[in-house]
């Protein structure tokens, strides 16, 4: 009974058409994502990528009545932008919440020296400040913010201390008007401008007592050369080695505060003018890391300046690179205190974003309603605050995640700081924030492109000529046994050629260079030998071996020659390099040598091609129809002839398909590179020095970048410059494949 | 016609000149034999190699016992030969060498001198002509340990506490010997006993402890943590830590009964040193061990390192996990991958029309067997770990956050992005078989009546069912030897535990695990003692080639089976 219902019911049309259209919705469901596949892939890196390429952005905060009667002085704003600090000319300085304008805490800054008449600030990161009074005495502090979590909410404590109490910091007779201040582990650096005119650089020099561990200072009057024109600013480099002095007519000196000259003078290390355009300064400032310095002019033009070392040992002051301003006069300048980034400010209310090494600017705004007065950015460079003079306090959201990437960041030549000249580098992290991270993939991209290259010099000539050999030329039983064998050689984990090529070969290639080299020259001309005194041989040898077997007789002679090369390496480099080829290349020829190199990439790699290419040849050219190839025969060509004449042309989009997916799996490998190069990112063809490919850099940095920074970003683009080669070569290949099999069909 | 042919003959015998007979392609048709020869010797040279290396590192060599005299001094040294080079003398005498010797080259030696803890480096470079006599004394005896590698010397007595020492020169050698290997195998069993307790039944309590707190913390952000439950919770827990503490002190106990053992013996250079039985794996002596006893020794030592975990930060003992984990990754692997291939191969073959959207699907399939199996990875720990997994997170496992339970690399993202790798190897092996099965048979199917579904279920599917066979093992194949995705998603050098236990759930899903393509790029790449190391990764290397060779063979086999049974349908 159960089983008649059964039947009846798997039989009911409706049921079974029901069931049938199921089963060819899932199925195309099914087939269609595999096509879902690939997209997903290509989206989620694009999504990953695209916020590299956004510009940044400003949004109003907050905006209250200022709780201060005047302008401030200096302003900060700490890390988690909730409190600012504010100092004032009446030597004192005040905390206040962001968003509210309330006062949390007002100290006093050592008003028995007088009024406050200039601040300085030695770097952002430190948070040290110092003030001239009026009496010309200098006092330094630090504005310090302590986190807690009492009931697990966090709780900002902030206060000021003062560095450096005891010193008499004393820099002038008259009241200072512009102060700039750099501090080192050994020294303070004291440069100011008084009321009169006068500028003076001091050194403080900290000596600490032995026994007592008692800190003091040596003040020491530094003698500035004569220097022409009015003071407009000047600044000090963070190793307090270089002095930049700006006149008011846009002209330049550059100090050495570490050399004197005959007369006790420091000397001038470079002089020049900043502006192209003319014009004079409206505003300067040093960039993070205390290196590059930017000029603006009042007509519009703002450039970066870092030393660089020139050809006979001296230094020059270098425009390194201008940025558009559109010709907004910019008034201040805030440079970020974790990125090479800074914010300009113009004079009509402008706000511009920028990038230094990205060469970019991130964002354009004009018209926020900035006035005159103090500006800060916080420390994450995602808010800025504004105390104006007319009696508010204003703060803006910045939104600007990855400043640091632009097309000429990854493409082009970069002059990073402190770097001779504009170069290619790849170094995307380092120990401390004023680190200037180095993007660029041309390193890679050429790293990539050498180990493809020299993968497929190897991996080509070998897959191809086995290809026609098996396909054309061999005897039907050898090649059923042969094809799989090398195609077995596809399914080798790549590890273990890596891992080979990394522990065994490279220092066998190392050891046995010479080998190395003859078997690569001897090989072909051996076989030619062979085959020559082969064809001189009687007949009666000869049929020994039946036609499509020439494969087989050279195995031995193969190894004959391979143990011949290395045998004869030790007499060969004894008579010919000394000894040793690897050092004579190095002392001789002056060609650096590492022992995991692109040879080592290229043979391990081509280990791991030679069966996709062999494969895909050696299938074009076996189902070249037979009848064309006959046909050429019976006209009376040659065997030879007829493979160079007709099955060659008509199989070379198929060889050229597989030469495709070869250099597709070639650049995209990763194991055999990280394993048998030195991943070092140099740009340089020496076949003797390794490289670092694009896959190898991310499988090495991806699991120590901290997720959706920049660095992360960067390498997921990587991934997807990897996707989008690979992705147009494989394309192109399938469908050249394509059109062949349909060739073929009407063939 | 036969006289053409004779004269072609003639012609042959007579052989053209050497113009001619370049002129004629033969040479080039010998030159491209030769690449195939070229690869072949490379394939089967690569495998020679990995086999000879992998698999003579477990059997016990003799240990050579020299004098090395240099300079006027000399010193007795221990060991196993490693390898032997040829150098020049030039390159000898510019590291700083004096040789005595004239010739241009010298023999040089790397010997396993073992005893890291007395000599520092365990491996030392030597030049043959400072070595006195080469001996191989039968008494000399070999200790492989937990801890310092290798012990090379003579043993002298043996110590089991609370009894008489045995010495050699009171009880004699073989005495010595024989309580020395019965202490030894009374401490591996208190060992297996502590390691038992440990990993077992102390293991399961740690585990139970953490789900009591994870399931604290839920009750917290549910808002239902009351008095009740967190007596509950307490009462529970008091329980484990009691259990705890019993175990712990019957851990005290057994590490105590074996601690203070000892054996004596005598270094090469005359030193003797007492050190602890606790630490020893086996002792035996090479050079008085006949061949049947090397074999069963080298038996020994191969089913050491394939049942074994590994030990002295990967470079000793065996490889255990990093099996077990490649072969519960790619079962799982497996299980995603099959339907999802077999459908879309399905679909290309028997429902697609072949047209535009078949051509795209096909490239699509051929783009992702393109891809770079690192953009895998970083798609895997992009979108499956970080995305994916932080969402599950924040749905199912708040109460362990901020620590991730899915939301971090692990053994289902690692099987998840496989899967996706592996996926166009099964689709195109299965169509290769849904092609192969001739269109009389679904014609028939249709005819008697049964719908496209049921074709497909009953008559299809079946005949094709080989294919998907070998398309699977293709896939497997190739997950087992992947190891650039895995880096980024799930895999690590050393994992504390397997992914599959007595737990519950059982299967730990979002456990990172160890992989033997990972373990070979570790050990060899990442270990402080590569050299020392380096035998252990061709082992390593030779069983995974062998994993996949078969794979590879058996998938092979399943297709030929296959054509001969599709020739005999056609006929």
């Amino acid at each position: 009974m159960s089983i008649l219902s059964e039947h009846v019911s798997s039989f009911t049309p409706r049921w079974r058409r029901f069931k049938d259209r199921l089963a060819t919705v899932s199925v195309t469901a099914g087939g269609a994502s595999v096509l879902g596949a690939i997209l997903l892939i290509f989206f989620y890196l694009l999504y990953e990528v695209l916020p590299l390429f956004g510009s940044a952005d400003v949004e109003p905060r907050a905006e209250v009545a200022s709780p201060f009667a005047s302008a401030p002085l200096y302003l900060a704003v700490e890390e988690q932008t909730e409190i600012g600090f504010a100092v004032f000319s009446n030597s004192s300085g005040s905390f206040f919440q962001l968003d509210s304008g309330e006062v949390l805490l007002t100290s006093d800054m050592a008003s028995e020296l007088g009024a406050v008449t200039a601040v300085a600030e030695e770097s952002p990161a430190k948070r040290m400040i110092a003030l001239a009074h009026e009496s010309g005495a200098v006092s330094l502090y630090a504005h310090e913010y302590r986190l807690s979590y009492p009931d697990g909410n966090r709780v900002i404590t902030p206060r000021i201390e003062r560095s450096y109490p005891a010193l008499d910091l004393r820099v002038a007779n008259a009241p200072v008007t512009q102060l700039a201040v750099g501090e080192t582990d050994d020294a303070l650096v004291l440069i100011s401008l008084n009321a009169v005119g006068v500028l003076q650089a001091q050194r403080f020099n900290r000596s600490e007592n032995f026994m007592t561990g008692e800190v003091s200072f040596d003040a020491e009057l530094l003698t500035l050369p004569p220097l022409a024109g009015e003071t407009a600013a000047f600044h000090v480099d963070e190793d307090l080695r270089w002095l930049y002095h700006i006149d008011t007519k846009g002209g330049f000196t550059v100090i050495n505060l570490r050399q004197r000259d005959a007369m006790g003078k420091l000397e001038v290390a470079s002089r020049g003018e900043l502006f192209d355009r003319g014009g004079q300064l409206s505003e300067s400032a040093m960039l993070l890391g205390g290196i590059s310095l930017l000029v603006a002019s009042d007509r519009g033009e703002l450039v970066q300046y870092f030393m660089v070392r020139d050809g006979e040992g001296g230094h020059h002051l270098q425009r390194v690179r201008e940025f558009d301003t559109d010709g907004i006069v910019i008034t201040t300048l805030l440079p970020e205190h974790r990125r090479k980034g800074f914010l300009a400010l113009g004079r009509q209310g402008e706000v511009q974003v920028y990038h230094t090494t990205a060469h970019r600017r991130l964002l354009s705004e004009s018209a926020l309603p900035l006035g005159g007065g103090a500006a800060a950015i916080s420390p994450r460079a995602d808010a800025l605050l504004l105390v104006d003079s007319d009696g508010s306090l204003r703060s803006w959201h910045i939104d600007n995640e990855h400043p640091d990437i632009s097309w000429s960041a990854l493409w082009t030549e970069v002059w990073y700081e402190s770097y001779d000249e504009p170069e290619y580098v790849w170094q995307s992290s380092a120990s401390d924030n004023d680190f200037e991270p180095k993007y660029s993939f041309a390193p890679l991209a050429f790293g990539t492109l050498k180990a493809a290259f020299y993968t497929m010099m190897i991996a080509a000539p070998l897959a191809i000529c086995g290809a026609i050999y098996t396909a054309y030329f061999m005897a039907p039983a050898l090649r059923r046994k042969i094809k799989p064998m090398i195609e077995l050689m596809e399914a080798l984990p790549t590890v273990i050629l890596g891992f080979l090529a990394g522990l065994w070969l490279a220092p066998l290639i190392e050891d046995k260079l010479t080998a190395v080299i003859t078997l690569m020259l001897a090989l072909p001309f051996g076989v030619i030998l062979f085959a020559f005194l082969w064809s001189r041989l009687p007949r009666a040898i000869r049929s020994w071996v039946p036609e499509g077997w020439h494969a087989a007789v050279l195995i031995p002679v193969v190894i004959f020659i391979g143990y011949a090369s290395f045998a004869s390496n030790d007499v060969l480099e004894l008579l010919l390099f000394n000894g040793d080829m690897r050092n004579w290349i190095t002392s001789e020829l002056g060609i650096s040598f590492d022992q995991r190199n692109a040879l080592v990439v290229g043979i391990a790699m081509g280990m791991a091609v030679i069966p996709t290419i062999f494969s895909i040849s050696e299938d074009a050219i076996f189902s070249v129809p037979k009848h064309l190839s006959y046909g050429s025969l019976a006209l009376g060509a040659t065997p030879w002839q007829t493979l160079v004449g007709v099955v060659i042309p008509t199989a070379s989009p198929g060889i050229f398909s597989g030469l495709m997916i070869g250099l597709g799996r070639a650049v995209g490998e990763t194991m055999i590179v990280l394993m048998a190069t030195g991943n070092t990112p140099i740009i340089d063809i020496n076949i003797f020095e390794g490289m670092r490919t694009l896959s190898a850099n991310i499988a090495v940095e991806v699991p120590e970048a901290e997720v959706d920074s920049t660095h992360y970003r960067v390498l997921f683009l990587a991934a997807f410059v990897l996707f989008m080669f690979t992705f147009m070569v494989n394309t192109v290949a399938e469908l050249v494949r394509q059109r062949l099999r349909i060739k073929y069909g009407s063939l | 016609m036969n006289k053409m042919i004779d004269e072609q003959e003639l012609h042959n015998d007579q052989a053209p000149g050497v113009k001619a007979w370049l002129r004629s392609g033969d040479p080039l048709i010998w030159l491209n034999g030769a690449a195939v020869s070229v690869c072949v010797i490379a394939v089967v040279g690569l495998l020679l190699l990995l086999a000879v290396r992998g698999l003579s590192h477990f059997w016990p060599a003799d240990v050579l016992a020299v004098t090395v005299s240099y300079q006027g001094q000399s010193r007795e040294l221990l060991g196993e030969v490693v390898e032997e080079v040829e150098v020049s003398g030039g390159q000898l005498r510019e590291a700083g060498f004096e040789l005595q010797g004239s010739g241009p080259f010298f023999q040089r030696t790397l010997l396993k001198q073992g005893n890291r803890d007395f000599l520092g480096t365990d491996f030392t470079w030597l030049i043959d002509e400072q070595f006195g006599a080469r001996r191989f004394p039968a008494d000399l005896l070999v200790v492989e340990r937990l801890e310092w590698g290798n012990f090379y010397g003579y043993l002298r007595g043996v110590n089991r506490l609370g009894e008489a020492p045995i010495t050699v020169a009171e009880q004699g050698e073989a005495t010595t010997l024989a309580a020395l290997q019965t202490l030894i195998a009374d401490t591996v069993a208190v060992r297996e006993e502590i390691d038992h307790i440990e990993q077992g039944a102390i293991g399961t309590i740690n585990y139970d402890l953490e789900r009591l707190r994870l399931r604290e913390r839920g009750l917290e952000l549910e808002g239902r943590l009351d008095a009740l439950a967190q007596a509950e919770l307490a009462s529970e827990r008091a329980e484990l830590e009691l259990r705890f503490r019993e175990l712990q002190d019957q851990l005290y106990v057994l590490y105590d009964s074996i601690k203070d053992h000892s054996y004596s013996a005598e270094l090469a250079d005359g030193r003797v040193v007492t050190l602890p039985i606790a630490k020893v794996v086996r002792a035996y002596q090479p050079n008085a061990m006949n061949v049947p006893a090397k074999m069963a020794m080298y038996g020994k030592r191969l089913w050491e390192f394939l049942s074994q975990p590994p030990r002295e930060a990967n470079t000793e003992g065996g490889i255990f996990p990093a099996m077990f984990g490649t072969v519960l990754m790619v079962i799982l692997m497996s299980i995603i991958v099959t339907p999802f291939g077999v459908v879309a191969a399905v679909y290309l073959r028997e429902y697609a029309s072949q047209g535009f959207v078949t051509r795209t699907i096909r490239v699509a399939v051929n783009n992702l067997a393109g891809v770079p199996s690192i953009v895998y990875g970083v798609f895997g720990l992009g979108f499956f770990v970080y995305f994916v997994g932080g969402e599950l997170d924040q749905l199912f496992f708040p109460a362990s956050l901020p620590r991730p339970t899915f939301g971090t690399p692990g053994l289902m993202w690692a099987s998840l992005t496989l899967a996706l790798l592996t996926l166009p190897v099964v689709i195109v092996a299965t169509e290769e078989g849904l092609a192969r099965i001739p269109s009389t048979v679904r014609e028939g199917s249709l005819a008697l009546g049964a719908t496209r579904a049921e074709t497909l279920w009953r008559v299809v599917l079946p005949m094709a069912s080989p294919a998907m066979m070998t398309g699977l093992i293709l896939a497997v194949a190739r997950a087992a030897g992947e190891v650039a995705p895995l880096m980024l998603v799930g895999v690590v050098k050393l994992a504390p535990t397997l992914p599959l236990d007595a737990n519950y759930p059982y299967l730990h899903l979002d456990q990172k695990f160890m992989h033997l393509g990972f373990h070979i790029y570790d050990v060899g790449f990442q270990s402080p003692n590569v050299e020392a190391a380096r035998p252990l990764v061709y082992a390593t290397a030779f069983l995974l080639v062998v994993i996949i060779a078969l794979l590879n063979l058996t998938a092979v086999s399943l297709r030929n089976r296959l054509r001969e049974r599709y020739k005999s349908l056609e006929h």
